[in-house]
This record gives structure tokens, sequence and C-alpha cells, in this order.
């Protein structure tokens, strides 16, 4: 506001009018937030008991939803900017800073600290366990097969994809058609894990054994043109894991291959230029200039997909359920708390996974101050 | 020396060409499934069960062209003659070729004494291909169709439809919301001074990696305490918390870096923090907020997991209707193609219109939890 309550005050002069004036802005101020409030509070109603056409529904909902984020932002501004100056510069910040502190702190700083406390409680919390979820977590049979398929995946998955997208990335940088090229490898970036899910799922498709069967899945189509017989792909452990990895391949190396590219553009072209005049091969440049020149570029496409690995679920869910030896540790902890009902396991795996992510946040937070960005 | 460097150009077109072969290849492969996805899912039921996709391209294929009824005289427990070819039962039942080309192949049991003469023919010139899948995934109604066996089959579709319009209503706020409050959150945290301030950015920076796992159990006991379960406004939360880590660190490495001057000069001009945000920074920061939303339209888009979770079966979303198509009718391949084509249209679409802006925030950015 242009002046602070007190000066107007005694400008009019009146201990009536001052009383008038104020107590018209405290009713303002209070009857705006509230009338904000009971609007988005009966939208709230609306949208969960209305029977309303969906298309409605849909409609109300986005617009309640944007549009009621703006509006809490919109008047608690203006209410802080009615204060005194003096207060208005010191709630201010808080007034911008705060929602997304509030909402970082509710779903994540404090369910940190929240599961770690039901980690060592029961399958419904109400009883102290020790750590006898962690026992479970690092020494039951089907954790143990949980934690070699992540290693599989980690491993397998992480390598396919960060090698395929170099190779990709350092072929189509020679190409006129490089966009084209790298548009398609990307693609499946933007399908979902269930839905490429049912892609591979199709892939390996397999209709049984009988006269006049027709083999429908691709996988099984090549196989049988070769003279093999067909197979239940996904029910064969252990191999059935390398099938869902090769999902994870195909999903990912379009990102290590974007990110991979952008770091092979930024090599100097007269140290290639200079290697080639020196009769050094293609193959001799690919290992000895190429690679060492990106290298930091590939140890965070690695992380980054190192951890996505680890928290892999709906691939697995979608294909196998994690039955015929393809559980993983993210699927584990949705069959424990959702299908068997137990928090306290669940937690202590959800605590196992943050563990496994660690070393990338003190990495995060080294870079951080490094940077001094404050 | 002319001769020379006609060579090395010769050499280097065939390297040329080579490369954009083994490029082609590697694409070609990547793009293999999707097509078998999308021809599949224009087919009708019956010819997905009796054929593979690849089916609907010219093949030559053997096709039934006359039958030999034998003579009761044959013994068919010995070896048989007919068209010139010799073959026990078995084998014949397995399918023999004559030496014309031909294939017999016994027609039923013993009793039968028939076989089938087949000759390859081309075919798949006129591949049925129609809307009925999508139609049926889509609607929800009735639809009835021919199965397998020629039976008239009545289902009723699985309502991607209804999916369609909750994921709309779960995506869009989903991106908008998180967008805004980190816009105002980076703002305050590169231009406003405030006790806390570092501390407060550390722990912005410490959960970008933070599995959402972590967060399941408890966010869900407090939503069943207040009742939020398959209510939109939990999910907005939900997607909001998840990706406010990363919105927050990308945005403020771009409004931080925003020159000086432009912000004192409306200082001076006596324009207010919010002033300055909403004409001034919200504009001025359109590349990197539209760098997140495709990150984070795609990423709720896509989401299976929380979805799952704070929705269930009230107001299911593409992908968790998908996945339950695949539970329930995980043999209907005419459903779940046209079901997982329907999921990935969107993102498809948004993702090829505004890719360049998605690889700038892919670079920009780190991991998310």
């Amino acid at each position: 506001m242009e002046n602070s309550m007190g000066d107007k005050s005694k400008g009019n002069g009146g201990v009536g009018t001052w009383l008038l004036t104020n107590l018209g802005r405290i009713l303002i101020s209070l009857v705006v937030p509230i009338g904000l409030f009971v609007i988005l509070w009966q939208g709230f109603m609306f949208l969960r008991d209305s029977n309303a056409p969906q298309l409605v529904l849909v409609l109300v909902a986005i617009v309640w939803g944007v549009g009621g984020v703006a509006a809490l932002f919109w008047v608690t501004n203006w209410l802080v900017e009615k204060m005194p100056k003096e207060w208005t510069r010191r709630i201010q910040p808080f007034v911008f800073v705060g929602p997304a502190i509030a909402i970082i702190a509710w779903f994540l700083f404090i369910p940190v600290i929240r599961t770690l406390i039901l980690s060592f409680q029961n399958d419904i919390s109400n009883a102290w366990v020790g750590f006898a979820n962690y026992i479970f977590a690092f020494t039951d049979r089907v954790m143990l097969d949980a934690f070699r398929n992540n290693l599989l995946w980690l491993v397998f998955g992480t390598f396919f994809s960060v090698s395929l997208g170099l190779v990709i990335a350092v072929l189509a940088d020679r190409s006129r058609y490089e966009t084209v090229y790298k548009v398609l490898i990307f693609l499946p970036m933007a399908i979902s894990f269930v839905g490429a899910g049912v892609i591979w799922k199709f892939i390996y498709a397999y209709q049984g054994l009988g006269v006049g069967i027709q083999e429908i899945g691709l996988l099984n189509g090549i196989v049988v043109a070769m003279g093999g017989t067909a197979q239940p792909w996904l029910t064969q452990a252990p191999w059935n894991n390398f099938l869902l990895i090769i999902i994870m391949v195909w999903l990912q190396t379009g990102f290590a291959m974007v990110i991979i590219s952008s770091a092979v553009k930024g090599i100097p072209a007269e140290l290639l230029e200079a290697a080639r005049v020196d009769g050094a091969s293609e193959f001799k440049i690919f290992f000895s200039i190429i690679i060492p020149s990106i290298s930091g570029t590939l140890i965070t496409v690695t992380t980054t997909i190192v951890i996505f690995s680890l928290k892999l679920f709906d691939v697995v869910y979608v294909m196998t359920g994690g039955n015929f030896g393809t559980n993983v540790i993210a699927n584990e902890f949705y069959l424990q708390r959702f299908t068997y009902g137990n928090a306290g396991r669940a937690s202590a795996i959800a605590i196992v996974l943050l563990i496994a992510t660690l070393p990338v946040m003190i990495y995060n937070l080294r870079q951080f101050n490094e940077r001094r960005a404050f | 020396m002319a001769a020379k460097a006609q060579g090395f150009q010769k050499q280097k077109r065939t390297s040329s060409i080579l490369l954009n072969l083994t490029l082609s290849i590697i694409c070609f492969i990547w793009l293999l499934p999707v097509i078998g996805l999308l021809i599949t899912s224009f087919r009708n039921s019956q010819d997905i069960f009796t054929s593979g996709w690849w089916k609907v391209f010219p093949h030559r294929e053997y096709q039934n062209t006359r039958q030999i009824i034998l003579d009761p005289s044959v013994d068919v427990n010995g070896p048989m003659t007919v068209e010139g070819v010799t073959a026990s039962f078995d084998e014949f039942r397995n399918g023999v070729t004559a030496p014309t080309g031909e294939k017999l192949t016994w027609y039923g049991n013993k009793r039968t004494r028939t076989i089938d003469v087949a000759e390859q023919k081309w075919v798949g010139f006129s591949a049925a291909l129609s809307l009925k899948n999508y139609i049926s995934v889509l609607s929800g109604k009735s639809v009835t169709f021919t199965d397998a066996s020629g039976r008239e089959v009545v289902t009723r579709g699985p309502a991607l439809g209804s999916a369609f319009l909750n994921s709309l209503a779960v995506t869009i706020p989903a991106t908008i919301i998180p967008i805004l409050i980190a816009a105002f959150a980076a703002y305050g945290f590169a231009w406003l001074n405030f006790p806390g301030r570092k501390l407060l950015f550390i722990l912005v920076v410490a959960m970008l990696v933070v599995p959402l796992q972590i967060a399941l159990v408890p966010i869900l006991q407090d939503y069943t305490r207040l009742n939020l379960n398959g209510t939109f406004l939990a999910i907005w939360l939900a997607h909001t918390g998840f990706g406010l880590p990363l919105a927050v660190y990308l945005l403020f490495n771009y409004i931080a870096l925003l020159p000086r001057e432009i912000l004192e000069s409306a200082f001076l001009d006596g324009a207010s923090n919010f002033t300055i945000f909403t004409s001034l920074i919200l504009p001025l920061s359109i590349p990197a907020l539209a760098s997140f939303a495709i990150f984070q339209f795609l990423w709720v888009w896509n989401d299976f997991l929380v979805a799952l979770i704070f929705l269930g079966d009230k107001n299911r979303v593409v992908t968790s209707a998908l996945a339950n198509l695949v539970g329930e009718r995980g043999q209907d391949w005419h459903l779940l193609t046209a079901g997982a084509f329907i999921t990935m249209i969107l993102p498809l679409i948004v993702f090829l219109a505004l890719q360049r802006y998605f690889v700038r925030g892919m670079m920009a950015g780190s991991v998310k939890g």
C-alpha cells in the first residue's frame, strides 16, 4: 500500500473516523480471504460429490485448480501488502517461497522422517519391532531376488542405454539427417511405461502349441520363421529379466543420446581434425579423444539412469507383476504396502531405496556448495 | 593428384552411405515395436489372433484350393501315395510338399480320409483395417464383434474415453500448479532477502533425488485422514510435491541469471515485488517455464504409480485404465493395442511439437526423484 495505516489516521484526525476506516479495512481483509476459501471449498465439494457430466467436472476441476492457486497467491500477497511497510518487507518473501517449501516439506522432507519411523514399526504401525523390517529387507529370499534383479537392471540397463546412446550420438553427428534420426530414437521417451509394457508384451506374446496356431508376437514370429520353436518368453527365468531390460533400453537410449550428443558437439573440431591429419583411425579417435572429452557428461547420464533403474516399477508391474523371478525392489515395495498391507516392511524398503540414492544427493549438495550461487 | 582426390571423395561417399544405412537400420528397429502396435490396433480381433501383424503386408501364403478324398481301398495305417508323394498319416498331418509345389495336409483324424491341397498365393493386398477397436476401447458401450471361432460376441468397452478426460483433469493442473508455485519460490530465492534463505534452498536441492516411494506410505495416511483419496486435489498436490524440487531448482537457475538492471529500474519506479514478478519475471522466463512444463506434462501424463495409489479406481486415468485392461483382458490385443495408442497420442504430439524445449530443459536439469 502507498501509506501505512498510522499516517492516514493522523491526517484525517478524530478517533471515530480512524476506527471506521480501519474497521472497514480489517473487514475487507477478512471478507476477501474468507470468501475465497468458501468458493474454493464449494468447488472441492462439487468436484468430489457431484454427478455432473464428466466434461463439466473436468473443466471445473482445471479452472478451480489452476485458478485457486493463482487466487491464493494473489489474495495472500494483497493482504501482506496492506500491512505496514516494514512488515510487508519481512513477510513477503515467505509468501513467495512459503508454499513451495511447505509442500516440499509435507510431501518429501517430513515423509523421509515419518517413513524412517514407520520402518521400525509393525505392519499396521502400532508397535515397535526394532530392526525386524530391515532384517526382512536384507535377508528374505524375495528381497534377495529383487536385489539381484535390480542389479541386473542397473548394470545391463544402464550399460546398454548409455553405450547405445553414445554410439548413435557419435554416428548421427556425422550425418546430414541427424535431427530425423535423433527424433526417432528419442520418440519412446514420450511413451508411458504402461504403454511401452503393452507394446513389448505384444512382441513377446506366445500363442501356445497346437496344429495350425500362428504366432502373433514378433519375437516368436522371427524365431519360427528361422526354424525355431515358439517360447513363452516372459515366464522363463532368468532370461525374462533381460527381455524386460530391453524395454528400458528402448525407452532410455534416447535420453542418453540427446545429452551425450550435445557434449559431443562441444568437442573442438580442430582437435578431431588434427587427429585425422595425424592418421588416427576413427576407432582410435572415438576411444582416445571423444570418450575422454565427454567423460563428465557420461558420468551424469550414467548416474541418472542408475537412479532411474533403481526405482523402476511400472514395467515389471505391467509385464509380469513381479512373477516368474522378475521381481524388483520398487515392485516389492508396492506389494508389501498395497497387496499385503505391511506398512513397516514397505517403509523399510523405501528407506533402502533412499539410501541407494544418498551418494547422488550428497554429490548434488556438494556441487551446489561449490557453485556459491548464494 | 586429381585421381587421388577423386578416390578420396568416392571413399567418403561410400562411408556416408554406410553411415546412413546403419542409422536407418537402428531407427527402423527402434520404430518397429510402435509400427506393430499401430497396425494391430486397426485390425479386427479375429485377424489379430490368426496371423501376425506383419501379414498385412503382401506376402506368399498357402491357401487351400481343393480337397482329395482318399479311396476306401487305401490303407491309412501304412504309407500312402497321393499326388506323387508317399508319406505316412503322421507326415501328412504335419503337411507334405508335393513336387508341384502344392502342400498336402491331412484334414482332421484318420477316418476323414480327406487331404487339403494348398497352393502358395500372394495375399495381403486388401488388409481389412478399421477404427472399430478404437471406438470400442473409447466408448465403454457394448460392441459386437466376431471372435476367433466365428461367433458373434458382445462386450463392453473399457471406457478409455472417460479415462482420457480424467487424465486431462489431472495433468493440466498438475503441470501448471507446480510451475506457478515454483516460479514464485524461484523469484523469492533469487531476488528477495530473508532469514534462512540458504538453508531452505539446500533443502530443495537435497530433495531433488529422493525416491517418491519414500512419501507414499505417510502421504496415504494423511489422505485417508483428510478423506482426500481419489480426488483430483489429492493427486495434484502429490504431483506438485514430487515435481517441485526440480521445478524450483530449474527456474531458480534461470531467474537468478536475469539482468539485474531490469529489476532495479522497476523497483525504482515503485513497482511492488508482486507486480515485478507477474509483469516482468514471468514473461521473461517463458523459455524456462516451457521446458519444465513439457517435462512435468509428460511425467504426469505417463505416471502410473502415483495415480494407482492416490486415485485408485475412482477417476481412473489412462495409464491405470490401460494397466487394468492388461490385467483383465490380457489377451484382447485389439483392445490393448488401440488403448495403448490412445494413451500415447497426446504426449507424442506434445513431444514432437515442443521437443526443442524439452531437450533444453533436460540439459539444464538434473535427476528427478
